[in-house]
């Protein structure tokens, strides 16, 4: 069970996560912080002609939430923000529910693992909903607590 | 760690003292469980279990109301907690001894009731650094509404608070100094007496949380000469939703109700209604009865075992552990205290507390990770959190070494 959790991608990204920097010419940002446990990020995004082409965090927290925000980061890259939209309802759908996890999701399949602890889900999906924001440029910080 | 564990306390019989407490025999992930978590909640023993159980199987009525006999039992049942309350905090009368919901509603009696009628602009209240939220934001609160200045004594990175800083604190303006007698974050026994003395010789008054005190310390409010003690049932093995506020009778008795309702008034009218006398003049409403009973079971199971006993078992529990976790690389405690109640609160370099606790639950051990209900702790250490392991008489040597085994396990899965 806690392999599944903490699996070797999960570890690789949540020790060493990928597009963790500022990004000066980001074109949205949006913060992101969960009080009880202190995990918190500022997400940044490139967009240009309706395509996400750059996306980077710079935060702090447990393993769960970075390695998640270094995965999404990771793949957001080229998208459109119908298909970031879409991305998230899958990833939602995978940590929240018990449908079968589908081989679409590639490398985010690994978030699955952690729907078994349902105390964690909300590390996994906070730079979910963060990304959300940024891309609705939402007044108010996320939260998934 | 195997051959330190050998060095088991002969004089508490730690093993007769689980079997009190039913919540302890079960395995969580196929694991014992090791519950290090005392200092959110402790566990209940039989005995309060029992009372509970007894009070609503046998006893149920409302209080101080009604003549006939279960109403009698009740009454007699919960009031005779506030005479175990007395002996508890080794008060002068019952009548200074309230019922509240818990430590939280204690304070807030006292920053509503006492603070609206005696602070105003321009005063002073001052609070610690180590302070829970619930004794600070209610006097925040009170600030903004009145004008008073909120003040913080500073602590030293060993978790200690600074008294000379207090005492230079300390002002004809200060009106109340409030202070953890024991720091739920760090375990630092603050010397409350003293620091009592301190604000009575500047004219201020002292109110004590006392919720993380209780269930390891013999507390004396007449010999601390605290003004305001309170502390919660489900930290001393009672049941949640009730506690205890203390406060000298002179003080109660000028200060006005907290809340209307039935139980505190004397005679209703539409023109003018009178106050019942201490402490019900601060009881509004039907109260919590089977907490209130719940809770005086667990004052006679701690005071069976003597506090005494349990404070000095508990030291040896927190020195061995304290010697355990000193030897794991990369491990600092948070809070070090030279006085210090059995308290572990830890950071790991590289591992967040919250990944630690999640392989530390897998392996049946229930420990606190967060910042505890302390922000201003976590940023005065610049930690968003730590794990804390919070000890009691019924936990044991091994389980200690199982936590340090768990902690080693965490380091191997999560790096």
């Amino acid at each position: 069970m806690l392999e599944e959790l903490y699996s070797e991608m999960i570890k690789d990204h949540g020790n060493r996560p990928r597009n963790c920097r500022l990004m000066q010419d980001a074109t949205s940002q949006a913060p992101g912080f969960n009080r009880t446990c202190g995990d918190s990020l500022m997400l940044y995004l490139k967009v240009k002609d309706g395509v996400i082409e750059d996306a980077s965090f710079v935060g702090d927290g447990c393993q769960i939430f970075k390695a998640s925000a270094s995965l999404m980061t990771d793949r957001l890259k080229g998208k459109t923000a119908a298909e970031a939209q879409e991305l998230f309802n899958s990833v939602h759908e995978v940590l929240t529910s018990d449908v079968p996890i589908s081989s679409e999701l590639g490398k985010l399949a690994v978030l699955g693992g952690v729907r078994k602890f349902p105390m964690r889900v909300k590390c996994a999906t906070l730079a979910w909903h963060t990304m959300m924001n940024a891309l609705n440029h939402a007044a108010e910080p996320a939260s998934t607590e | 760690m195997s051959s330190l564990s050998s060095q088991v306390s002969t004089t508490f019989d730690v093993e007769r003292i689980r079997e009190d407490f039913p919540v302890l025999k079960q395995t969580i992930h196929g694991k014992p469980l090791v519950y290090l978590d005392s200092a959110a909640t402790a566990q209940k023993p039989f005995a309060v279990i029992d009372a509970i159980r007894k009070f609503h199987e046998v006893d149920c009525a409302n209080i101080h109301r009604g003549v006939h006999e279960l109403s009698q039992r009740s009454t007699a049942a919960y009031e005779e907690t506030r005479s175990k309350t007395k002996k508890f905090l080794n008060s002068k009368s019952k009548s200074e001894l309230i019922f509240v919901r818990g430590t939280t509603e204690g304070i807030n009696l006292v920053s509503s009731s006492w603070g609206r009628k005696n602070v105003k602009e321009g005063d002073e209240i001052i609070v610690s650094a180590m302070e829970h939220h619930s004794n600070i934001v209610p006097w925040q609160m009170l600030c903004e509404e009145t004008g008073a200045k909120l003040r913080v004594i500073p602590m030293n990175e060993r978790g200690e608070l600074i008294l000379e800083e207090y005492e230079k604190l300390l002002n004809p303006r200060t009106k109340m100094v409030a202070f953890c007698h024991v720091s739920n974050a760090l375990g630092t026994i603050n010397p409350a007496k003293q620091m009592i003395e301190m604000a009575h010789q500047a004219g201020a008054l002292a109110l004590v949380d006392g919720a993380q005190a209780a269930p390891h310390l013999k507390i004396d409010v007449q010999s601390l000469d605290a003004d305001f003690y309170t502390f919660s049932g489900h930290k001393v093995f009672g049941p949640t939703g009730i506690g205890i506020l203390y406060g000298k009778s002179n003080l109660l008795n000028a200060m006005p109700p907290y809340q209307g309702g039935g139980d505190m008034i004397l005679n209703v009218t539409f023109e003018k209604t009178t106050y019942n006398a201490l402490p019900y003049k601060f009881e509004a409403g039907t109260p919590n009865i089977a907490g209130g009973i719940g809770l005086g079971a667990a004052l006679d199971y701690a005071n069976q075992i003597g506090l005494d006993k349990i404070a000095s078992y508990e030291h040896e529990l927190l020195v061995y552990g304290t010697e355990a976790l000193s030897q794991i690389p990369g491990l600092k405690l948070i809070g070090t205290a030279k006085e210090k109640a059995a308290v572990l609160s830890f950071v790991i370099e590289d591992l967040h507390p919250h990944d630690i606790g999640t392989v530390l639950d897998l392996e049946g051990i229930a420990v606190r990770t967060g910042h505890h209900c302390a922000q201003p702790v976590m940023d005065f250490f610049q930690l968003p959190a730590t794990t804390r392991a919070s000890l009691a008489f019924y936990n044991t040597h091994q389980e200690i070494d199982s936590l340090v085994a768990g902690i080693k396990k965490a380091k191997e899965v999560l790096l």
